[in-house]
């Protein structure tokens, strides 16, 4: 370790990322400290951030005594890896359902921001296309999460933590795409509701209306009407 | 009545599959290997895998799973006291974990425009392909393996390299690992194709090249 490098865990923030904030509530839900360190991300990156990240140049990065670790997921895994006394587990212990969890955190990661980007950025054919793919997305972890209480059923965990921040960009995307998710997809509703009950991800979630006005201030940062 | 056993829904070219091989064969379990027709999807694989309806699909004892690095961990972790595919320090598995994902979404994203490029605007993508891999091979650095003195996780993710990459440059007429410009990269290349369960499973060079000869002509001439 390099002298003046911090002990314990930092996370490279930036306040609406809703990568970052699935860091943010797997720490808080297991109750371990670490220290939240704002990022500039629309105007020159800080060095930390250049050093610990030289690849993607991302938030979030989680600094464990020093040492980088990049990609929300990977980070979500790493936590769970590094602690592995600290409650609750967000990964069940069998490896068929571990699989399922990785699984759909990995098809969020693919679809939800992606295409929900395309549906702010675009007009015209291309955000119909994107309003189409988001439907299908938002049907597809409907049907997955079925009537159970969270996707690996009674307990909060990896897939929760995945899709949760995700959901304060809902408002946006229904405004964008002309949708509503209570009305299409009253389970999913449910399912956020029912998380947003949880300290940490109350705590942690940006309100909807600050993730549109953000959306705003990107529109003009990317030259979009 | 659930049917017992390990089933690999694959393709025969298809590198993603062919890492599944390789876990189960490093962990000595016998497999039924499915070879797909991708232009005509076998309703097993459809019901196995109804969200992407790609292969590689593992299926054991009944329960599918679908995303390669995915079933890699899960063969890791269900065969646990076989060889040790994942690193066991939570940093190093972090820093594979990684390294896989940049491999599939950046290193496949800048060298799939190779394939499809000719001239001038080849040229071009092969410098940007050059400058991924360069990324990539700096975890390779003074080490026998991505994985360090064994062949490890991050090493079965991107171990096709050494056979499909080679048959992709010859392909398209362009050359993206050089001795001059990933030397690292290019001298792990033997020591990835030494590897039994790697040497058990490549799919014959004259057909790879055959198959992709031909989706290049298709893919140029649309």
């Amino acid at each position: 370790m390099v002298a003046g490098e911090k002990k314990g865990v930092v996370l490279l923030d930036f306040w609406v990322s809703p990568f970052a904030q699935r860091c943010r509530i797997a720490l808080a839900e297991k109750g371990l400290a670490y220290e939240s360190v704002e990022q500039v991300l629309l105007g020159d990156k800080g060095d930390l951030l250049l050093r610990s990240n030289p690849v993607h140049k991302k938030v979030p990065v989680l600094l464990h005594d020093g040492r980088a670790v990049c990609e929300s997921l990977v980070i979500l895994e790493y936590i769970e890896d590094a602690f592995p006394l600290a409650t609750p587990r967000l990964l069940p212990a069998d490896p068929f359902a571990r699989a399922q969890a990785r699984f759909w955190a990995d098809y969020v990661d693919k679809t939800v921001y992606g295409i929900g980007t395309r549906l702010w950025r675009l007009k015209g054919e291309q955000r119909a296309a994107a309003r189409a793919e988001m439907l299908e997305t938002l049907r597809t972890l409907d049907a997955e999460l079925g009537d159970r209480a969270f996707f690996a059923g009674e307990a909060f965990g990896f897939v929760d933590v995945a899709l949760i921040p995700l959901t304060s960009w809902f408002y946006s995307y229904e405004k964008h795409g002309g949708f509503s998710v209570q009305a299409e997809f009253p389970r999913l509703a449910e399912w956020a509701r029912r998380c947003g009950e949880r300290d940490s991800v109350a705590k942690i979630l940006t309100k909807p209306e600050e993730v549109l006005d953000f959306i705003g201030v990107l529109k003009k940062h990317y030259g979009v009407e | 009545m659930v049917e017992k056993g390990v089933k690999v829904f694959g393709m025969w070219a298809s590198p993603m599959a062919i890492r599944v091989e390789w876990a189960l064969r490093l962990k000595g379990v016998a497999y039924e290997y499915v070879d797909e027709d991708l232009a005509n999807k076998s309703d097993a694989l459809l019901r196995h895998n109804p969200v992407t309806k790609k292969v590689p699909v593992l299926v054991h004892d009944g329960e599918p799973i679908a995303e390669s690095t995915i079933i890699v961990e899960y063969i890791d972790e269900v065969w646990k006291d076989g060889y040790p595919i994942m690193p066991s320090d939570p940093y190093e598995r972090a820093q594979a974990r990684f390294w896989a994902k940049y491999a599939d979404e950046k290193c496949i994203a800048a060298i799939y425009p190779v394939f499809t490029s000719t001239g001038e605007a080849q040229a071009k993508v092969v410098h940007e392909a050059q400058q991924c891999l360069k990324t990539l091979e700096k975890a390779l650095e003074g080490k026998k393996f991505f994985g360090g003195g064994d062949f490890g996780y991050l090493d079965v993710i991107v171990g096709w390299y050494a056979h499909w990459l080679p048959i992709i440059e010859e392909v398209c007429g362009a050359k993206v690992v050089t001795d001059e410009e990933l030397p690292v990269l290019k001298a792990w290349y033997d020591r990835i194709l030494a590897v039994d369960v790697v040497k058990e499973t490549l799919p014959p060079r004259d057909k790879l090249l055959a198959l992709n000869k031909a989706r290049r002509e298709q893919l140029l001439s649309a």
